[in-house]
């Protein structure tokens, strides 16, 4: 009597399984665009299906967290499977650009973004803007009671109720700004009177926001587009913007994109940089992730404040790549 | 006085024997035949150094790039105050939460192995589950449920005029949220050492006069020792390597550190200087631990003849026992769960996109389980030759091999992913970004849960057993086929479980390595919730990862159930356990 035993069964099972997993390998083709996206595939997953689409390219992305992944492009040091780097801040594009693994941009490229919002050497564009804010509790906190500048958050009133993230990139990229508007001694001062003025310590943006709509805190220092993404869950969702004017709490940084020195064609990876500037790139930006187009002439997202009215103060974001003042800044006021 | 002096030559005896076994392989002629004469078949010391190759590149790289810093630079960050401060932290935390894992896990794994608890089984699936729930996501739905202020707890107190609750974050915060999530790896372990306990033991030590705690502290504990250490060691490296509890708790530990260095500055070198410090303290775990169970070592499954554990009544205390279950289960797998229903519908009425989530979700539902269940089958095999080398081979060479797989699952993931994507992609390019590669690193990080679990049961199998067996005319392969094997059938049960909970839930290593576009559950949720709040997709995902791990949880439980029954003319020991009674 021959039976096939459980044991030789699950044997056989696993067998297959492991040659099945060994045929996956190898089944890339050369002739494909590699992009290393820090952007999230639930924004630009459906401007990638376009792209594939219009550009007749092979389009494969990578999705993982901005810095891990330009530390995985350093890491991979020439051998790197990847043509593209789109990041989510200035400061990451600007540490490819200073390992010298980003190619400089035609002109025909550069051009179509103000120079605020691209890397002077022309070695990354930025994409989309996002600004800084302050959201705060509708119920909590009266419009008239808001604070023109992020100084005022400082102050008793205030004492408590405000929320930051101090490991965020973000940020850490409006500190920076803040060193560059108002020099390290005022911006330390800052810190150490937003610090001694009992900020609460939050991990990102999107648990400040989440905070602030259970009214576990009063106003938070935030990203732009945080709060409508809540807002499209629960229309009902106490939460407002407040921009201030002309300090960094109003500052605009970029997501932007860096074709890379592995690149293997850089016709392709130009064509796919054209189509993310294309006007119907840049609308997907203000309509689908309620940030701000870079090109000019697009209209902005109808959710958000002009970013002509903003009044963002005038900073190169190239600087932000320089983050180990911030860092050390933060060390030592003690609030990283 | 004559009983309690018995019962402790008992216990004398099998300490001496032990550590004449450990300290001393070369004076017993008869040790190292059971699978070859004197040494250790060649392929399974090949098999066991595949993994501590994972290691020594680790190593390698950490050195590298930490030498990359320089060494003034190196000892400026070790010196800072800041440092200490968080290492410290990092150590209190680890402690208390491998304290509390120990105070949960301990008495759930008695009451479900040993007593008539009403409803044993359900207790059983229930307890092990929570270790399927990604810390982040029940450190999302802890704050949700009991955070400060608009979490569910206020809102019920708000009618009383509670305003504010005490603040979760912080020490309380991230010791209960990992403490809750982790505390299974010590129940699993401990469950494995309470099944395969002969039951003579205590038995004797009834017989001679101890009562039933005088037994419990004497005779059972003591015989749980390797278990309790094994669990707690999981527990501890847990927590030392886990980063985003820590992160959501705000709770300033030494992997954020870590974290801080690769995310704000991109300094690899920094972070490699910082990652060593880690390595170091995950020695002094690993000695600690070391220490613990080298000073206890039993066999106790030692008669030919199958004993069955007879269960021990609650009496009086059945009720108090089933609330505790009850209580435990409820915040550690109940709440997560409503939390992450309720973002899920919460996401579905205002959200849309119903139609398409489950369609979506399947294909990355099947890659979840084929990547977790590779994992789970070769970190058995891998962690086979280990476990056995270590319990049944003692030299340096194999106490090392063991040892060092450890350091893997104390990293964190990032570390482990990035000296991956070094090696891979300048040296094994044809590998960089396959499936092998992404496993490969599924090993690194978590062989060590599957090492563990089949040690705990390999130390509780006399090696007469084998010798027998090998004396009777069996080949070495038939050994440990029909032998060993069998009889350790608890631990790799156990451990293939934990590697595949793990492997479903690990994000770091399948972001960077996976093959390009392949998405699983944990990356999924991460999409998720990283840049936007599309908490509905998050919930979906995190409902998947918890019904798949349900569900291949029921299914290993059932296939204990149907081994062989005891049979007395049979040679072969049985590794049943109570749960099959």
């Amino acid at each position: 009597m021959v039976a096939i035993k459980p044991k030789q069964l699950a044997l056989g099972l696993a067998t297959l399984a492991v040659t099945w997993g060994v045929t996956l390998v190898g089944v890339v083709s050369a002739q494909t665009l590699t992009l290393y996206s820090g952007r999230n595939e639930a924004l630009i997953g459906p401007l990638i299906e376009k792209a594939k689409a219009e550009l007749g390219l092979d389009i494969q992305v990578r999705y993982g967290d901005t810095a891990e992944l330009a530390a995985t492009i350093l890491e991979e040091g020439q051998n790197s499977p990847a043509d593209i780097y789109f990041g989510q801040d200035a400061g990451a594009l600007g540490a490819l650009q200073k390992a010298g693994r980003a190619v400089v941009l035609p002109a025909s490229i550069l051009e179509k973004v103000d120079e605020r919002f691209r890397s002077p050497q022309g070695q990354w564009i930025g994409i989309s803007g996002r600004s800084r804010v302050l959201d705060y509790n509708t119920n909590r906190v009266q419009a008239r009671d808001l604070p023109r500048s992020v100084w005022e958050l400082t102050t008793p009133k205030w004492r408590g109720r405000v929320a930051w993230a101090p490991t965020n990139g973000s940020f850490q990229s409006f500190v920076t700004a803040m060193r560059m508007i108002e020099g390290e001694e005022r911006t330390r001062e800052w810190l150490t009177a937003m610090k001694n003025n009992g900020a609460v310590v939050y991990r990102n943006n999107t648990t400040i926001v989440e905070a602030l709509g259970r009214g576990e805190i009063d106003i938070g220092l935030v990203n732009n587009y945080y709060l409508a993404r809540f807002k499209r869950e629960d229309p009902n969702f106490p939460v407002a913007h407040h921009f201030t004017r002309g300090d960094s709490g109003s500052m605009i940084n970029v997501a932007g994109v860096a074709i890379l020195d592995t690149a293997d064609s850089l016709e392709e990876a130009q064509a796919f940089v054209e189509f993310l500037l294309s006007p119907e790139s840049q609308r997907f930006f203000a309509e689908e992730t309620t940030e701000y187009p870079l090109v000019v002439g697009i209209p902005h997202p109808p959710e958000q404040v002009p970013i002509d009215e903003i009044n963002p103060p005038r900073i190169d974001l190239s600087n932000l790549a320089d983050l180990d003042g911030t860092l050390s800044l933060l060390q030592e006021v003690g609030v990283l | 006085m004559y009983s309690r002096e018995a019962i402790e030559g008992i216990e004398q005896k099998a300490v001496t024997k032990s550590r004449l076994n450990l300290r001393d392989p070369k004076g017993r002629p008869w040790f190292g035949q059971v699978f070859l004469a004197g040494n250790p078949p060649f392929l399974m010391v090949l098999l066991a150094a595949v993994p501590a190759t994972g290691i020594l590149l680790l190593l390698f790289y950490l050195g590298m790039r930490a030498a990359g810093a320089g060494l003034p630079e190196f000892w400026a960050i070790i010196s800072q105050p800041r440092t200490l401060e968080v290492l410290l932290n990092s150590i209190g935390m680890t402690v208390a939460i491998t304290l509390l894992s120990a105070l949960i896990a301990i008495p759930l794994a008695f009451l479900t192995v040993r007593t008539d608890l009403p409803w044993r089984r359900f207790w059983l699936v229930v307890t092990t589950l929570p270790l399927a729930i990604p810390t982040y996501v029940g450190s999302f739905a802890l704050i949700a449920a009991v955070g400060p202020r608009g979490s569910i707890l206020q809102m019920l107190l708000q009618p009383l005029g509670v305003e504010r609750l005490p603040s979760i974050y912080g020490w309380p915060g991230v010791i209960l949220a990992i403490g809750l999530f982790t505390y299974p790896y010590l129940l699993l372990s401990v469950r494995a050492g309470l099944q395969g306990m002969d039951p003579s033991m205590e038995e004797s030590a009834r017989v001679l006069g101890y009562g039933s705690r005088a037994t419990f502290l004497k005779v059972t504990l003591p015989q749980l020792r390797p278990s309790i250490a094994a669990g707690s060691l999981l527990v501890a490296l847990y927590a030392l390597q886990d980063f985003g509890t820590p992160g959501l708790m705000r709770f300033n530990s030494f992997t954020r550190a870590i974290f801080i260095q690769y995310r704000a500055s991109f300094n690899r070198n920094t972070a490699a200087a910082l990652a060593l410090v880690l390595v170091v303290l995950v020695l002094g775990i690993l000695f600690l631990e070391y220490w613990a169970r080298s000073r206890a070592v039993y066999y106790s499954r030692g008669s030919a003849v199958p004993r069955e554990q007879t269960l021990i009544p609650l009496g009086r205390w059945k009720w108090p026992a089933v609330v505790f279950c009850a209580l435990i289960a409820s915040i550690s797998f109940a709440m997560p769960i409503g939390v992450i229903a309720f973002w899920l519908i919460r996401g579905l009425i205002y959200g849309g996109a119903s139609d398409r989530l489950l369609s979506t979700l399947l294909p990355i539902i099947w890659n979840s389980v084929y990547a977790a269940g590779l994992a789970a089958l070769i970190a058995i095999i891998f962690a086979l030759p280990v476990a056995i080398l270590s319990v049944r081979f003692p030299s340096r060479l194999s106490t090392l091999l063991e040892r060092c797989s450890y350091l893997g699952f104390g990293m964190p993931g990032i570390v482990v992913a990035l000296t991956l994507v070094f090696f891979g992609a300048n040296f094994a390019p044809w590998l960089y970004q396959k499936l092998p590669m992404m496993l490969f690193a599924y090993l690194v990080l978590f062989l060590p849960q599957a090492i563990g679990t089949i040690r705990s049961s390999l130390l509780q199998v006399n090696p007469s057993l084998e010798e027998s067996a090998r004396v009777l005319g069996r080949s070495p392969w038939q050994t440990l086929q029909e032998v060993t094997l069998p009889l350790v059938r608890p631990g790799i049960i156990s451990g293939g479980m934990l590697i595949f909970l793990t492997a479903m839930k690990e994000l770091p290593a399948t972001l960077l390595l996976a093959p390009i576009g392949f998405r699983t559950l944990a990356t999924q949720i991460w999409q998720a919730t990283a840049e936007d709040a599309a908490f509905a997709n998050a919930a979906a995902a995190a409902l998947a990862i918890l019904a798949v791990s349900t569900l291949s949880t029921l299914i290993i439980l059932s296939q204990e159930r149907i081994l062989p029954r005891p049979n007395l003319s049979s040679s072969r020991n049985d590794s049943t356990s109570i749960i099959d009674s």
